[in-house]
């Protein structure tokens, strides 16, 4: 949606993207030493294709394949009583989450309630040994006591505004856009 | 595309859009079944009451255990129990249940039209579980359902109905479904039950059971309702049996991925053989674990769906609070 009075700023564009993803793989490995049991679940819909897109730059680093998976947290809202019903994305995590360094993936990070519900939805398919957060950007404004563990960027934002993030993979441009809310 | 509505009376009503989403929303249900923890908050603190004044077990079962993974609170409301039986009109029932500040209330009534007029004086979700020959919302969906998932798609499929036409809600739901996307449905029995008055509803009416399940994809097959015939519709069930029951031999008329539906309970030996019934192309028991997926999405969809009133007025002032996802 957007009205005669927005801006919007292309803040990355598909190469800056590209290395900031580079980047965030290079600290995941890092954090994760061998990554021996490290699997990347991307949160619906806008963490599955970073979350791809890091578990390539994984699989390379390490040399072994690294699992990814998608999970829908539509079921695990918060807000349910107040919206009309949140389309439901497929989960599809083919691999067992428990005794695993599970790496949740996300687009932008702002209120962290779905954050939250994701590792709601996460405990239900078993007992991970740890959970890590890795996000593209973190536009602040969090509502609940969430840090992640890994961030491509983190800008200043008003609460109003929105962030749009593209990735494109290997159909359509990247870019990261902030559209400033109409003053 | 957004399901809005706050009831779920009927699929006469419902857009070919509003029914994939909710075939849609099913799919990722039936998904949670099949987990170790086949449970989700989505409906915490919900309350929800199923009202049935006609008996029933098997759909009533499946809301219960629908409301229970959605972590809803449920209570059955039985004809047996009622104060119905004393005198209550059907409208004070269901306010007096409401006064309980219950959310949901699914009702399944003889009556064609109880769960639309209930709808109109409650502020509660109303689903529709089965009102007198009318609709069986859920059923149609159900089926649907799992003709999609067997057949990949809906659109261009040759689904033959076989049997009670005349008395069944089944039918009628499985008919407006099947159209709204694009279905060929042919319906077949009795004249007596199957009146040509159908072909209004754009459907084939065919008297003859093997030109009716000769290139047919699906064969739903319903129920005989023995108890809602009158005699003079019905000479009796052998002579059914003889001209339309479904066995072994009539099905060699048919291609071998024909698939054998049947909305339960089944009458073995009058309207289906139990080989046939139990055999490689039935989805009979699938029906059974789609319906559980299907009524989730239901209660899960309309617990967001608002009165017309209400959504004019969330219309009137859009959420201020964009969200990190746009798309969910």
């Amino acid at each position: 949606m957007s009205t005669i009075n927005e801006q919007s700023t292309v803040l990355f564009d598909a190469q800056g993207i590209a290395l900031t993803v580079k980047r965030m793989a290079q600290e995941l490995a890092a954090k994760n030493e061998d990554g021996g049991d490290v699997v990347l679940i991307g949160i619906q819909t806008g963490g599955v294709q970073l979350a791809r897109q890091l578990a390539a730059h994984l699989t390379n680093l390490w040399g072994r394949t690294v699992s990814v998976g998608q999970l829908d947290i539509s079921m695990h809202r918060d807000d349910l009583n107040q919206r009309l019903a949140p389309r439901v994305y497929p989960t599809a995590i083919e691999f067992d989450v428990s005794d695993k360094t599970v790496v949740l993936v996300d687009d932008v990070l702002f209120s962290g309630r779905t954050t939250r519900a994701a590792l709601d939805a996460l405990s239900d398919l078993g007992r991970p040994q740890r959970i890590q957060l890795a996000v593209l950007i973190d536009r602040g404004h969090r509502e609940l006591p969430i840090t992640p563990d890994v961030v491509g960027a983190t800008i200043e934002t008003d609460p109003e505004d929105r962030v749009d993030v593209q990735l494109g993979g290997s159909s359509g441009a990247s870019k990261v856009v902030l559209e400033k809310a109409a003053v | 595309m957004r399901w809005t509505r706050k009831d779920l009376l009927d699929i006469q009503s419902l857009s070919a859009e509003e029914i994939t989403t909710i075939l849609d929303t099913a799919r990722e249900f039936k998904a949670v079944g099949t987990r170790e923890i086949k449970k989700v908050p989505a409906l915490r603190g919900k309350t929800v009451v199923n009202l049935f004044v006609e008996p029933s077990t098997r759909t009533r079962i499946s809301f219960e255990l629908a409301a229970q993974r959605l972590s809803a609170d449920i209570i059955n409301f039985t004809a047996e129990a009622s104060s119905l039986k004393k005198g209550e009109t059907l409208k004070d029932t269901a306010r007096n249940i409401e006064a309980l500040n219950v959310d949901f209330i699914i009702i399944r009534h003889s009556a064609a039209g109880a769960p639309h007029l209930l709808a109109r004086v409650l502020d509660a979700h109303v689903i529709n579980a089965g009102d007198g020959a009318h609709e069986h919302p859920t059923q149609g969906l159900l089926d649907v359902f799992t003709m999609r998932e067997k057949k990949g798609r809906i659109a261009g499929l040759k689904v033959t109905i076989l049997g009670d036409i005349l008395y069944s809600r089944v039918a009628r739901s499985n008919i407006w479904a099947l159209q709204k996307l694009g279905a060929h449905v042919t319906l077949c029995g009795p004249p007596t039950l199957v009146p040509r008055t159908f072909e209004e509803l754009g459907c084939q009416v065919v008297h003859d059971l093997d030109a009716a399940i000769r290139d047919a994809d699906v064969l739903n097959l319903l129920r005989i309702q023995h108890e809602r015939q009158r005699r003079t519709m019905f000479p009796g069930l052998a002579e059914y049996t003889s001209l339309f029951g479904i066995n072994r031999s009539r099905l060699a008329a048919t291609g071998p991925e024909t698939l054998i539906m049947h909305p339960g309970p089944i009458n073995r030996g009058v309207e289906v053989d139990g080989d046939v019934a139990d055999g490689p192309r039935s989805v009979i028991l699938e029906q059974v674990t789609n319906g559980l997926a299907i009524r989730m999405a239901v209660l899960y969809l309309v617990n967001g769906g608002k009165s017309p009133r209400e959504l004019a007025v969330e219309t009137a002032q859009p959420d201020s609070r964009p969200d990190n996802h746009p798309a969910a």
